[in-house]
């Protein structure tokens, strides 16, 4: 404690130069022990960054980006002239906006479900049991989807008991978006839902005493002391979510579209996948890339300064 | 007033009720898929063609599907080479966290904001997948074990997690022992580390199961099929219908338990991290609350 008050004076009195000095010399083991961390994010973050360059050039791997030809923002209206721009925005936007109208609400509900629920051992193997889909890979998961949608599948089978005929659901266009988010839901609901419990266990109970006291029943406890409860953190989630909104499921989509279903699946991230992996042209997938990381953080101050102005909470 | 009690009773009971109704459906919901494919891996392949899908007890069980899975040279290397990774990252992941956290939550240290946001700026911005790809290759971590170890040996979102930790613990502890003159790597080894071994386990599952997931890094990296791990085996069983299992297989156990394999490889791959998750369970919420709001 004194050693540290000492040393802290010291720092203030003095000049920023020996301030530097000193700090260094007081913390030189921290900042050392934090250099692989830094070079870690240079290296694997900052470095890639350096390489959106190359979206502004003609990139020749063997030349790199100080040979390579610079071409402004050719790579840019080459996507917009695309025909596939147009699809893959679309689809992004789509796919996104459906899985908030439906993805974002559902966690919340079964928070609220869950809460109600009286018998705590109950209560705890709903939570155990919906907690369970989450901890499956995407690939599993995939597979899982595959199977029980082909037109011998369980899914199937189940809708032919409805004299439907029984296809291959995931080759079908109007059926990916469905699947999509369903299985989504199916896999991630019960996750979600625990910051929710979480902010609803905080709510005071005296505030249900006064509620109840007021006469209020259990509905209007809901409307009026819950969901207020936990008003903060949906907003605070819903920000975040918007922040995403063209980073819709990618590795998802990867594994579960079919040349069947591009029409409808096929997003910006996939798009660029297979330009810069698969045809490796890698300036043109990246200038696409970075396109879609510069709408995702518009969208994400955007959306916190609409938060901001109408409900006073906001990330920053 | 008194009527409007027994209204509200009645409604309050009915709501009761047909909640534990929607969630025993849910429990269902959850439960079924991951049940028959439990059941489906115990039984023959005739047995879930027949089935149509309404698979609620092996008969007769066998563990045919287990045996023939576990002893595929591709799915038992896709298993040797998902464990080779764990042990290879892992310890790395826990000792970068650890740096990284140690730092975040250090006082009077100059420089600590700059770096730090230096940190949190690479949760909002990216270079994207071709640049990264391109770094990567350029740097040799490309068709070898140490691309899937070294590119994702640090995340700052546990890193924060831990930062939360060790900032929950008092500072005049760190004081006391800097004055009997502990080291900053005496401080985090032997004071830290033991104090936040609930946190670092949770770390340690967030880590593990985020490698044995993971698939879409060794689907770009790694161009030897040997060196792939489970998922990107299962994903080319399957996801891509390639024949990978069949070659060079006995024709007549192709016939028995080709769809069986399927089902026995997605429970190995699977129980594993269904069986860890319980005993963790009570860690979760700590976890998800620092790592969605703070983050």
């Amino acid at each position: 404690m004194l050693q540290n008050a000492v040393s802290e004076k010291a720092i203030k009195k003095h000049s920023f130069g020996n301030r530097v000095k000193q700090d260094f010399k007081l913390n030189k083991l921290k900042y050392l022990m934090v250099l692989p961390v830094i070079i870690y994010f240079i290296i694997f973050a900052y470095k890639p960054m350096y390489g959106i360059l190359i979206a502004f050039q003609d990139f020749k791997p063997q030349l790199g980006i100080a040979g390579s030809k610079w071409v402004g923002f050719e790579n840019f209206t080459r996507f917009f002239s695309d025909p596939s721009a147009k699809r893959v925005i679309v689809n992004t936007f789509r796919i996104s906006v459906w899985s908030i109208i439906i993805g974002f609400p559902a966690p919340i509900l079964l928070a609220l479900l869950i809460n109600e629920i009286k018998n705590k051992f109950f209560k705890r193997v709903v939570q155990t049991v919906t907690y369970m889909p989450y901890f499956i890979s995407m690939v599993v998961m995939c597979s899982l989807i595959k199977v029980f949608t082909q037109s011998d599948g369980f899914i199937s089978h189940f809708l032919g008991n409805f004299g439907l005929i029984q296809t291959n659901l995931l080759a079908n266009k109007t059926l990916f978006l469905p699947i999509y988010i369903i299985s989504g839901i199916w896999q991630t609901v019960g996750w979600d839902s625990i910051i929710y419990l979480a902010a609803l266990s905080g709510i005071d109970q005296e505030q249900y005493e006064a509620a109840r006291i007021d006469g209020a029943g259990r509905f209007k406890q809901m409307i009026h002391v819950t969901i207020p409860g936990i008003r903060a953190t949906i907003i605070i989630l819903f920000i975040l979510r918007m922040g995403g909104i063209l980073n819709v499921g990618f590795e998802k989509i990867l594994l579960l579209y079919s040349p069947s279903t591009y029409q409808v699946a096929d997003v910006i991230s996939t798009y660029v996948y297979r330009m810069g992996i698969l045809n490796a042209d890698f300036s043109y997938s990246t200038a696409i890339g970075l396109f879609n990381n510069i709408v995702n953080i518009l969208v994400l101050l955007l959306t916190n300064k609409i938060a901001k102005m109408t409900t006073d909470s906001g990330l920053f | 007033m008194n009527h409007s009690k027994v209204d509200e009773g009645i409604a309050s009971k009915s709501f009761d009720v047909l909640n534990t109704l929607f969630m025993v459906f849910l429990i269902i919901v959850c439960f079924y898929p991951i049940w028959y494919v439990l059941v489906a891996s115990f039984s023959t392949s005739s047995q879930v063609t027949a089935s149509g899908g309404a698979l609620l007890w092996p008969k007769p069980l066998t563990l045919g599907a287990f045996s023939k899975a576990l002893a595929h040279p591709l799915i038992a290397g896709g298993f040797k080479n998902i464990f080779l990774i764990l042990l290879l990252s892992l310890p790395l992941n826990m000792i970068m966290t650890l740096l990284c956290g140690y730092f975040m939550a250090a006082r009077n240290v100059m420089w600590k904001n700059i770096i730090v946001s230096f940190f949190i700026f690479t949760m909002f911005f990216g270079g994207g997948l071709i640049p990264s790809y391109l770094n990567q290759k350029g740097l040799g971590l490309y068709n070898n074990i140490w691309a899937l170890v070294i590119p994702g040996c640090l995340s700052i979102y546990n890193a924060i997690i831990c930062r939360s930790a060790i900032d929950a613990i008092p500072e005049s502890l760190f004081e006391s022992a800097r004055m009997d003159g502990a080291t900053d790597m005496t401080i985090l080894f032997r004071i830290i580390v033991p104090l936040i071994k609930p946190t670092l386990a949770v770390l340690l599952l967030y880590y593990g199961v985020g490698h044995w997931n993971s698939w879409f890094a060794a689907s770009i990296y790694i161009k030897d099929n040997a060196l792939l791990p489970i998922q990107n085996v299962l994903r080319a069983v399957l996801l891509a219908n390639s024949n990978m299992l069949n070659e060079g297989a006995d024709p007549e156990n192709i016939n028995t338990f080709a769809e069986t394999i399927k089902y026995a490889a997605i429970v190995l791959s699977t129980l594993p991290i269904l069986c860890i998750y319980p005993f963790l369970q009570k860690y979760f919420v700590k976890g998800v609350m620092v790592g969605s709001v703070k983050g």
